[in-house]
Formats: C-alpha cells, sequence, structure tokens
C-alpha cells in the first residue's frame, strides 16, 4: 500500500485517472443502487480525495464543478431517493457558509461568538415577513406578499440587515474580550430569539411563537423553485460566491488584520492596524454569510419560527468549525459537511436500521439508546476527542510562506513560483 | 504529510468500499423497491423521540406501535407486511423537513403519524403534500395545520379556536370566573390555545387581569404567580404542556393561591400528577380525549400498552394508536379499492379523508372537507384528588 | 403603579432571594476555575444537574427503604447533600483530569470546547441512565419540607402585602448561607486557600513556592462541584421535578451571573447570582407594568441579558471585578 501511495505521489496523472475511476464507479452504483446512501455519501467523498490530489488549482475547481453541477444531480435524479439526496445536500450548503462565516469570527478574527445563529434567524426572517401577508400588518404602503421573483433581491437585502446587526453586536464587542464576549453573544443571540418569539404585540411583526408558514417560494420568469433539487442550485451559486469571498479575504491585508488581532491586538494596534474596524468587518461579513442562507432557509421550509434558532444551533455550528479546522476554508466545510450528514442522514439511517431489527426481534436494545437520541453524546464525545488528540481540526489551516529572498529579487513570475505552504501556527498563543 | 498518506489509504480503501457498497446496495435495492412483490408497507412515525419533549413524542410512537401490530394479521391476509418506521423530528422543523423528505422518497412508506408540535408539523406538511403522504397528527391543534387546505393533512384532535372556547364557556359559565389570569409557554401550541381562550373569554364578558408567558424548561415561575397574586383572579388559564403546568400549580399553592386553574390538552398527562402531588385538586383541563379508564375499549388499551411497553399510558399514546388505526383503516380501504394490489399514496390520502365513522379508543373520528376530526369533542375533567385521570365533568361538542 | 410595585415587593425579594442563591451557588463554581485556569468551565451547569439526579435518586431510594420515614427529615436531608457533594466533587475533579489537564497548555478557545462538549455528554448520560431505568427522564422526589409561612410585611406598612414562602425555601437559603460563608472562611484564612489564591495569581511562581499546582486545581474543582452536587439536591427539594436539561439554562444564567460579578472573584459571584435573581423576578412580575403591558414576563431574560450587556460596557471586567492591564 505505501508502495502505492509513493508511487501516486507526484504523479499527476495517475491521481487524476484514480479520482475520474472513483467518481465514475461511485456514481455508476448510485445511478444503479438507488436507495443506498451509502453510494451517495461515497461519492461526495470524492471532493475531499479531490482536495487532497497534486492537480493545478484550476482543474480542481473545474472538476468540483463539474461534479456538483452535473454528476451529482444527475446520477441521483432517476432514483426515489433524488429529493432526499438534494435535501441533505441544501442543508449542507446552508450550513457550510454559516460555517464559513462564523470562521472568519472566530477561525480568523479569533472573536468567540455563541451566538451566531442569530444572524441566520434575521435573514430568515427578513424574507419570511416580506414574503408572507405579514408586513401588511405594520407597513402603510405596498401590498404583501410580495412575489417569488422579490426573493432574489431579498438574499441581498438580508446579506446587509444582517451585516448590520452584526456591527450593532459589534459595538459592545469593542470593550469586552475573550470569555466575556463569549458571553455577550451568547446573550444577543438569546435576545434576538426571545423577541421575534415575542414580537407578535403590541404590533405583529414576526407572528411570535406561532411562526410565519406559506412563505412565497422563490419565482423566476414564472418558474417557480419548490423542490430541494431546485434549492439546491440556489445554494450552489451562493456557496461558490461565498467561498470565492472568503479566499479573496484570507489572504488579502484585512484577512492578515484579522490573524494578527487573533494573535495579539496590542502587536496588532502597534503596527497600526484599526482594531475597531477590523473586529466589525469580521463581525459584518461573518453575519452577511449567514443572512444570506436565512432567506434561503425561510424559502426552502417556506416556514419559519424561532425554535429553529436556538443556542443548540449556534454551538453546532462552532462544532463544525473546530471539528474542520479553526481558520481553515476546506476544513471547515468538509467539518459543516460531516456533521450536517451526520446528524441528518447517518444518525437517522441507523437508527431505522437498529429499529427495524429490534421490532423484527432479531436484537432487542433499550428504546433509550437509539442512536437518533444519542445526538448530543456523539457531537460530546467528538468535541472532546477533538480537542484533545487534534486540536487543529480536521484539516489544519495553512498559511503562505514567501521566500524572502525571492521576494527581495522582486520578480513576480519567480515569486509566484516558490510560494509554499506550512501550518498555521495559530492559536498557538 | 502522514496525515496525507493516511488519507490516500482511505480513499482506496472508500474506492474499493463504494464498488461494494453499489453491488450490495442494488442487491438489496429489488427487494425494497420491488415493493408490490415484496409486499411491505410501511407507516411512519415522526414525532420528537430526544430533547425536551421526547417523552410525549415517545407516547405517541409507542401508541402507532400498538396499533400497527394488532393489524399485522389483517394486513398479511391481505398479502402485505406491514411495517413501522419511526422517525424523530427533536421538535426542530430543520429535523421535521428533512425526515420528511426522506419518507416522501422511500415508496414503501403509505402514511405517516405525526407530529407533535405545530411548527414541526406546518412545514413538513408541505412536503407530504408534494409526494401526496398522507398524515394523520395525533397531537397539532394549531388552525393553520389544517386550514392551508392541503389534501394529505388530517387531524383527529379539536382546533384550537374549538378548544379554547369550550374551555372558556365551561370557566365562565359553570365556574363562574368574573376575572381571569392567562398564562402561557410561548410556545405554538401554548400561544394558540392561549389566544382562543382569552378571546373567547373576553367576548363572553370576563375580565382578563393579565397575559403573560413564561419560559419553557425552567422551573421558577414565582415571578408571574406574584403578579396573580396580587391581581387576585378567580381563574388562571394556562395555555401550555403537563411539565410547566405542573410546576406552575405546584407554586402557585405554595403561595396560597387556591383558585381553580385550567389547561388544555397539553395537561392531559400522568406526568402531571406527579409533578404537581396533592396540589393538583382544583385544577380543570380540557381534552378531546373522552375518558378511556371508563369504557371498556379503554381499559383495554390501558391495560395491554402497560403490559407491552411496561408504561403508563399517556393521553397521547391514545390519540397516536387512534391516528395510526384511522390511517390503518384508509390504507385498508384502499387496498380493497384496487383489488388487493398496492394501492398510490394518492389513493390512500383519498381514503383516509373519507372516514366518516371511526369510533377510535378515546374519540369518534370522521373528517371534514380541510382534514379535521368532525366528532372532536372536547371534554372538561377536574382533579379532585392527586390521581390520574381527572373525574369528567363536561362534554362539548361542536 | 408604584404603589403596585411596592405592594408585590416582599414577596418578590423572597423569590429572588432563593433562585439567587441558587444562582449564587452555582456562579461560585465558574468563579473558582475561571480564577484558577482562566477556563469557562461549561460542564459545570451539568455538574449541578448530575448533583439534582443523585440526590433525587438516593431521596427515592431512601423512601423505599423507609429510612426516609424512620429518621428526621433534616438529617436525611443533610446526609443525601453529604454524599451527593461528595460523588460530584470526585466528578468534577475527574473531569478536569480526563478532559482538561491534558490541555492545560493549549489555547483557551480549545479547552472552552472540551468544556462544552463534557457538558452533552453528560447530559445524555444522565438522559439515558434515568431513561433507562424508569422509562421517563422527568424525575420527580419525594415531597419534603412543604410547610408553607408567610411574613407578615402587611403588619409593618400597609403598603406591602405578605409574603408566602416553604420550609424549602428557608432551608435552601440557610443551606447557601453556610456553604458561601465556609467557602469564603476556607479561601481567605486557611492555608489551602492561601496556596488556591497563589495559583489563581500565578500559576508559575506559585510552583516556585512549592505549592503543587495540580493538587490545587484538583481541590478547586473538588470544592466547585462539590457546591454545585449540593445546590443541585437543594434545587431539587425546592423545585420536585428535574430533567437531564436543567443543567443548560441555569448554568447560563449562573455563568451570567459570575461574569456580572466579575469573574474570577468570589465575592463578586455571590453578589451577581443574588442580583440576577432578584431583577429576573422583578421583571416577571413588574414588566407588564412598568411598560404598560408592551413587554411582559416573557422578556425577563432578554432584560437580564440586556443588563448583563450593559454592564459590560461600561465596566467590562464586571461589577466587583479587577481591571487588569495587558502585557505584551
Amino acid at each position: 500500500m505505501q508502495k502505492l501511495t509513493s508511487k501516486l505521489k507526484g504523479n499527476k496523472m495517475a491521481q487524476m485517472i484514480l479520482l475520474v475511476l472513483y467518481v465514475l464507479v461511485t456514481s455508476l452504483s448510485l445511478y444503479l443502487a438507488q436507495a443506498s446512501v451509502t453510494a451517495f455519501l461515497l461519492l461526495l467523498f470524492s471532493l475531499l480525495i479531490l482536495y487532497y490530489t497534486e492537480l493545478p488549482d484550476r482543474l480542481k475547481w473545474l472538476i468540483a464543478g463539474v461534479v456538483l453541477i452535473g454528476v451529482i444531480p444527475f446520477v441521483s435524479s432517476t432514483g426515489p431517493g433524488y429529493q432526499s439526496y438534494m435535501e441533505v445536500a441544501t442543508v449542507v450548503g446552508i450550513y457550510v457558509a454559516m460555517a464559513l462565516g462564523l470562521n472568519i469570527v472566530v477561525g480568523l478574527a479569533g472573536l468567540l461568538d455563541l451566538g451566531f445563529v442569530a444572524f441566520f434567524a434575521i435573514g430568515a426572517y427578513t424574507y419570511g415577513i416580506f414574503a408572507t401577508g405579514q408586513a401588511a400588518n405594520f407597513m402603510p404602503f405596498g401590498t404583501f406578499p410580495l412575489t417569488g421573483e422579490s426573493f432574489w433581491i431579498f438574499i441581498l437585502i438580508g446579506c446587509f440587515v444582517a451585516a448590520l446587526f452584526g456591527v450593532l453586536l459589534g459595538i459592545p464587542v469593542l470593550r469586552v474580550k475573550g470569555d466575556y464576549l463569549a458571553i455577550v453573544t451568547l446573550g444577543f443571540g438569546e435576545i434576538i430569539r426571545i423577541v421575534f418569539n415575542n414580537l407578535d404585540k403590541p404590533v405583529n411583526i414576526t407572528n411570535g411563537a406561532m411562526g410565519l408558514a406559506s412563505v412565497k417560494p422563490p419565482e423566476i420568469f414564472g418558474y417557480q423553485f419548490v423542490y430541494p433539487n431546485q434549492f439546491y442550485f440556489i445554494v450552489l451559486a451562493i456557496l461558490f460566491l461565498v467561498i470565492l469571498a472568503v479566499r479573496r479575504f484570507e489572504f488579502s491585508k484585512i484577512g492578515r488584520s484579522w490573524k494578527a488581532v487573533r494573535e495579539n491586538e496590542i502587536a496588532a494596534q502597534s503596527v497600526g492596524i484599526h482594531l475597531v474596524r477590523t473586529k466589525l468587518l469580521a463581525f459584518a461579513i461573518g453575519a452577511s454569510f449567514s443572512g444570506m442562507m436565512g432567506v434561503v432557509f425561510a424559502a426552502k421550509q417556506t416556514f419559519v419560527d424561532p425554535t429553529s434558532f436556538t443556542l443548540l444551533e449556534s454551538i453546532t455550528i462552532l462544532v463544525m468549525v473546530i471539528l474542520g479546522g479553526m481558520g481553515s476554508v476546506p476544513g471547515v466545510i468538509l467539518g459543516a459537511a460531516v456533521i450536517t450528514i451526520l446528524n441528518l442522514q447517518v444518525l437517522t439511517e441507523v437508527t431505522n436500521y437498529l429499529n427495524q431489527l429490534s421490532l423484527d426481534g432479531v436484537i432487542s436494545f433499550p428504546e433509550a439508546l437509539a442512536p437518533a437520541k444519542m445526538q448530543r453524546f456523539i457531537f460530546g464525545a467528538i468535541l472532546i476527542i477533538f480537542a484533545i488528540y487534534r486540536p487543529q481540526g480536521l484539516i489544519p489551516a495553512k498559511n503562505p510562506v514567501f521566500d524572502e529572498e525571492s521576494l527581495k529579487e522582486g520578480s513576480e513570475k519567480h515569486r509566484k513560483e516558490k510560494i509554499t505552504v506550512e501550518p498555521d501556527k495559530g492559536f498557538q498563543a | 504529510m502522514g496525515i496525507k498518506r493516511g488519507l490516500k489509504v482511505l480513499a482506496a480503501s472508500a474506492l474499493s468500499l463504494g464498488l461494494l457498497a453499489g453491488c450490495n446496495a442494488s442487491g438489496g435495492s429489488e427487494g425494497s423497491s420491488g415493493g408490490g412483490s415484496g409486499k411491505v408497507i410501511k407507516i411512519a412515525t415522526q414525532t420528537p423521540l430526544s430533547g425536551g419533549s421526547a417523552t410525549l413524542g415517545e407516547s405517541i410512537k409507542l401508541g402507532a406501535q400498538l396499533a400497527l401490530e394488532e393489524n399485522k394479521k389483517k394486513f398479511e391476509d391481505l398479502g402485505y407486511k406491514l411495517q413501522l418506521q419511526p422517525y424523530d423530528d427533536q421538535a426542530d422543523p430543520k429535523k421535521g423537513v428533512a425526515n420528511a423528505q426522506l419518507i416522501g422518497s422511500d415508496k414503501s412508506i403509505l402514511g405517516v403519524v405525526g407530529h407533535l408540535n405545530s411548527g414541526v408539523s406546518i412545514p413538513s406538511s408541505e412536503v407530504y403534500e408534494k409526494y401526496k403522504v398522507p398524515m394523520v397528527s395525533p397531537a397539532n391543534t394549531a388552525t393553520e395545520v389544517t386550514d392551508r387546505g392541503l389534501k394529505t393533512v388530517n387531524r383527529i384532535v379539536a382546533r384550537d379556536d374549538f378548544q379554547g372556547p369550550a374551555g372558556a364557556d365551561f370557566a365562565i359559565n359553570k365556574l363562574g370566573a368574573k376575572k381571569i389570569f392567562v398564562v402561557q409557554d410561548k410556545t405554538a401550541y401554548g400561544t394558540g390555545l392561549a389566544d382562543a381562550f382569552k378571546k373567547a373569554a373576553e367576548d363572553a364578558g370576563a375580565e382578563i387581569l393579565g397575559y403573560e408567558g413564561i419560559t419553557v424548561g425552567e422551573k421558577d415561575f414565582n415571578g408571574v404567580l406574584t403578579q396573580v397574586l396580587s391581581k387576585k383572579p378567580d381563574l388562571v388559564f394556562f395555555g401550555g404542556l403537563y411539565t410547566e403546568g405542573g410546576q406552575l400549580i405546584r407554586q402557585a399553592r405554595d403561595k396560597g393561591i387556591d383558585i381553580p386553574f385550567m389547561g388544555g390538552d397539553g395537561m392531559d398527562s400522568s406526568t402531571l400528577v406527579e409533578i404537581a402531588g396533592d396540589a393538583v385538586k382544583n385544577v380543570y383541563y380540557t381534552s378531546v380525549a373522552a375518558d378511556a379508564s371508563k369504557s371498556s375499549d379503554g381499559q383495554a388499551f390501558s391495560s395491554k400498552y402497560k403490559e407491552k411497553f411496561n408504561k403508563n399510558v399517556e393521553s397521547y399514546s391514545a390519540y397516536g394508536y387512534d391516528s395510526m388505526s384511522v390511517l390503518l383503516k384508509g390504507l385498508e380501504a384502499a387496498i380493497e379499492g384496487s383489488d388487493g394490489d398496492l394501492p398510490s399514496r394518492e389513493k390512500v390520502a383519498e381514503e383516509v379523508r373519507k372516514i366518516q365513522d371511526f369510533q377510535g379508543v378515546v374519540t369518534k373520528v370522521g373528517f371534514d372537507d380541510i382534514g379535521d376530526n368532525k366528532f372532536a369533542k372536547v371534554y372538561i375533567y377536574k382533579f379532585s384528588e392527586a390521581k390520574y385521570p381527572g373525574v369528567q365533568e363536561g362534554e362539548i361538542s361542536k | 403603579m408604584l404603589a403596585e410595585i411596592l405592594q408585590s415587593l416582599p414577596q418578590v425579594l423572597v423569590d429572588g432571594i432563593a433562585l439567587g442563591a441558587i444562582y449564587a451557588v452555582i456562579a461560585l463554581g465558574y468563579t473558582m476555575v475561571y480564577g484558577i485556569l482562566e477556563l469557562i468551565n461549561f460542564a459545570h451547569g451539568e455538574i449541578f444537574m448530575t448533583g439534582a439526579f443523585i440526590g433525587v435518586a438516593m431521596l427515592i431510594l431512601m423512601t423505599g427503604m423507609g429510612w426516609l420515614a424512620a429518621m428526621p427529615a433534616v438529617l436525611a436531608l443533610i446526609l443525601v447533600l453529604v454524599v451527593t457533594s461528595i460523588l460530584t466533587g470526585f466528578m468534577g475533579v475527574g473531569i478536569e483530569r480526563m478532559a482538561y489537564r491534558p490541555l492545560r497548555n493549549s489555547p483557551k478557545l480549545i479547552t472552552l470546547i472540551s468544556a462544552i462538549g463534557v457538558s452533552f455528554l453528560l447530559q445524555d448520560l444522565v438522559r439515558f441512565i434515568t431513561e433507562y431505568k424508569r422509562g421517563n427522564y422527568i424525575l420527580t422526589g419525594p415531597s419534603m419540607f412543604n410547610e408553607k409561612f408567610s411574613i407578615k410585611f402587611s403588619s409593618i406598612s400597609s403598603s406591602f402585602s405578605d409574603a408566602f414562602f416553604k420550609t424549602s425555601t428557608l432551608i435552601l437559603i440557610v443551606a447557601v448561607v453556610i456553604m458561601m460563608v465556609g467557602l469564603d472562611f476556607f479561601v481567605n484564612k486557611t492555608k489551602w486557600g492561601m496556596a488556591m489564591r497563589a495559583v489563581a495569581q500565578d500559576r508559575e511562581t506559585a510552583s516556585l513556592m512549592s505549592i503543587n499546582v495540580n493538587k490545587v486545581i484538583s481541590l478547586t474543582f473538588f470544592i466547585g462541584s462539590a457546591l454545585g452536587g449540593a445546590t443541585g439536591v437543594l434545587f431539587a427539594v425546592q423545585y420536585g421535578t428535574i430533567d437531564p436539561y436543567i443543567g443548560f439554562i441555569l448554568g447560563l444564567k449562573a455563568f451570567t451571573a459570575a461574569v456580572l460579578g466579575g469573574i474570577g472573584n468570589i465575592r463578586g459571584a455571590m453578589a451577581g447570582g443574588l442580583m440576577l435573581g432578584i431583577l429576573e423576578m422583578f421583571a416577571a412580575a413588574n414588566l407588564q407594568l412598568l411598560t404598560g403591558g408592551i413587554f411582559g414576563a416573557e422578556y425577563k431574560d432578554v432584560f437580564a441579558f440586556a443588563i448583563l450587556i450593559i454592564v459590560l460596557i461600561f465596566k467590562p471586567e464586571g461589577l466587583f471585578g479587577k481591571a487588569v492591564t495587558e502585557k505584551v
């Protein structure tokens, strides 16, 4: 085996062939065996393999695009499991975007946020209120609900409103640090949820605990988005933009300022980094991703109520970031995908399987031990194990390292070639 | 680098596993996809089996399971094997919708019993509607559940705008309450019920002294009770579930508030008595369930339930039982209608909606054109001692 | 309006102090650990919850064996309190050993995550055991100390109404006062207490002064967890019913209280807990009145959190905390 891997290393052609082979086999098995969750998961796994190949970046993006846009929807489309796979993939996309947002706040800027789901809620309610008759209760003009065509504008509005709240939350942050910050953000998250839960009087804005039902589905040129496979593409498009943005931010001046602030605030300040602006920007950008996905979530669920935005949800998103690797974009994507799939598909399936066995009388196993019930237990165990044995996460963050001499020479071309990566030394302080 | 190599090994093994899975799953799927010949019919339940309201969700599931197992024989004679497929919605709308997608895509599932929370039921039923899977709800009382006019959504319990006013009518006319204090738990269920009660009580001329919310999961409600103490109402109405209700009553009695309390079907549980103890005296609750311990059917059900699961019967277990029975009744009709062939989901949904006079353990069931139960009656019970269930005091029909 | 608020004030105070006392003792656990390790021990709420379950299980067992009827109730309670606090104390030490000690030198965020993990694990473990044994994880203990009392505030001035409470409230308050005074004495007057303060101030220097840092940290966890477990028992006796999820909400509130009082500061935690309890009770009883019916009791948590945030904005180190200048 080792011989094989050492041969593979450096041999791009072989990697490419192996990858294509893998995708082919898994998609074929998914295509033929419609109800197989395993095949679906293995097909998704190809993206991780792709990440570890040594192909040029552009080609990687291209292959990922082909797999996500073409292969996955196509091979699963013929079977009965289609919509449920697409539902899972859509939810994964939503969580990936949120986790990437939180990654900016926690992973890059080092600000522990325990109320992150509030921004998701804000996005969801922004669309929910205007895409149902609810807005008519307090808006003196206009006819509500707005049509599904407004959805596309609301993605932007949700993004801005959430960013605005991010800045609002950021203001107390200017004064508090570390653990105090954690509790302030936690308080903020709870306040938002409680307020949404109670804002049915004196003016009925959010319809309180009853929630907003029958949210209009998105629409474009008379084409309605109703099924998960349609939302899948919306989510994919937004996700693409989010990843692009995160990538650009991470290696820009502002990204480096975030890391500097994370490592040492005072040192960062002394080299001329504007603390207030840097921190607020982290909150605003992180929040805006959640806001956008909140809008999509509201449209997909067609129902918004406060129970979707509890503290547990905030912690789940944090778990995704930690599991994947703080500050590492590919890691966070992987973390979000693993947790969501584990929660939505794997635990449910395993429970069903065990349950079927015990109903058939093959094994007797106590109801209290059903895997779906053990979600907290599993999360807890994952957190402890990762904290102790692999605190840097599944895919640790990497920082580009520049060769000093070539920088001095100043040759653009030369420099690009010499960029290497080494593990992020972050979070050692 | 070690990790990298490890991952490659993992990838390679995953590849071979993929091959295996492909063969394995394609082999396995023949059995399930050819449902007609394999003759497996699954009925799903979707209730919270974990988290804060798991006790209720569990009792619905077990009730449904009992009904399904009792009917197994009958369906075997028709040539089908019945299976229960319980899902856990964790009282979370997201999870509920994701499970609904799974249910929708599993062609052998022909019906759903669920959910506990209206907040989960509303978005999930949108999905069931897309896949035409009939749903019978054992617990959702929010008006919005059926008011959207979905073809697949039915419920056997009374709506909030029936149960609430029925309670208000009893409180004002029978108990002579003039000044009422309303407390609710700020969930979809509690708010819906309390709002309906409040509106009806105001219309009937009672004065509402206060309308307060408490937080689910907390145990100390003394703050709100202090208000009750200083406002001196004749009756306190609580919209919410028994866990908070029990605490509220207990703490009220400790404060010397001896006026009658009233609640909805969420209070209809033996755990309420367990929590509140002797304080439960002089508490009234409305329920859509007739006193099961009086009828022979009900007694038989309780003892069977107790024997099978070694748990005391809860009101929701009976609703779960009846919901499943109604669903199976519709399924049976659909199978007969298609001459013994596997009926389509649409057909089953139609047949379920057509049911007009089904006698369940706790309620008679007949659906109107939006899926509400025409025979849903509201019974009023009173605890005069610390023993569950209470004594039936009144009966109100539509 | 003022007259009405005054009218209910005695009752609000009694209830607020009872709830605040619970917050205060749990807050002590958070603050002690924070003071010494700079770690938010998220699992502390769960230790409290486990204590409540152990206590109720013991009481139920004792009732079943007829012991509860045979001995005076106060004696039984003391017995349960002592056994529970020893058990939860060792549990706290164990948690520190397993989940925190290996991370002593890693970044704080990582340890925090481990703490959240322990918290989830404990919740589910208790849920599982209770559900497995009893079929239902909501547990109701035997009814004790239910005699009702009232203080006749109305005899002092007619603008007050009487305050009602139970024997268990009295026991709760007395027990909490004893625990707090005992802890305060221990930390400020004994040799071990001095060692604890030294480690909190500077771990490395303390170790140079021949203080066994690991032992001191274990002791801190033992005391904090023992107090938490004992409070769990008192909580169960006071409120009767417990479930595995009580620790999370209460822990959150207690942590808020600790931050309010200035985390790391033991007396601050006591004051913060009492303040938060009274504030919450006051908000639940009077918000409706104060805002003319616009906001009700459901906003009491918003009220509490808003005060916390305001305090932190103007005094980031908490009400009784000392501002620390950061060194580069």
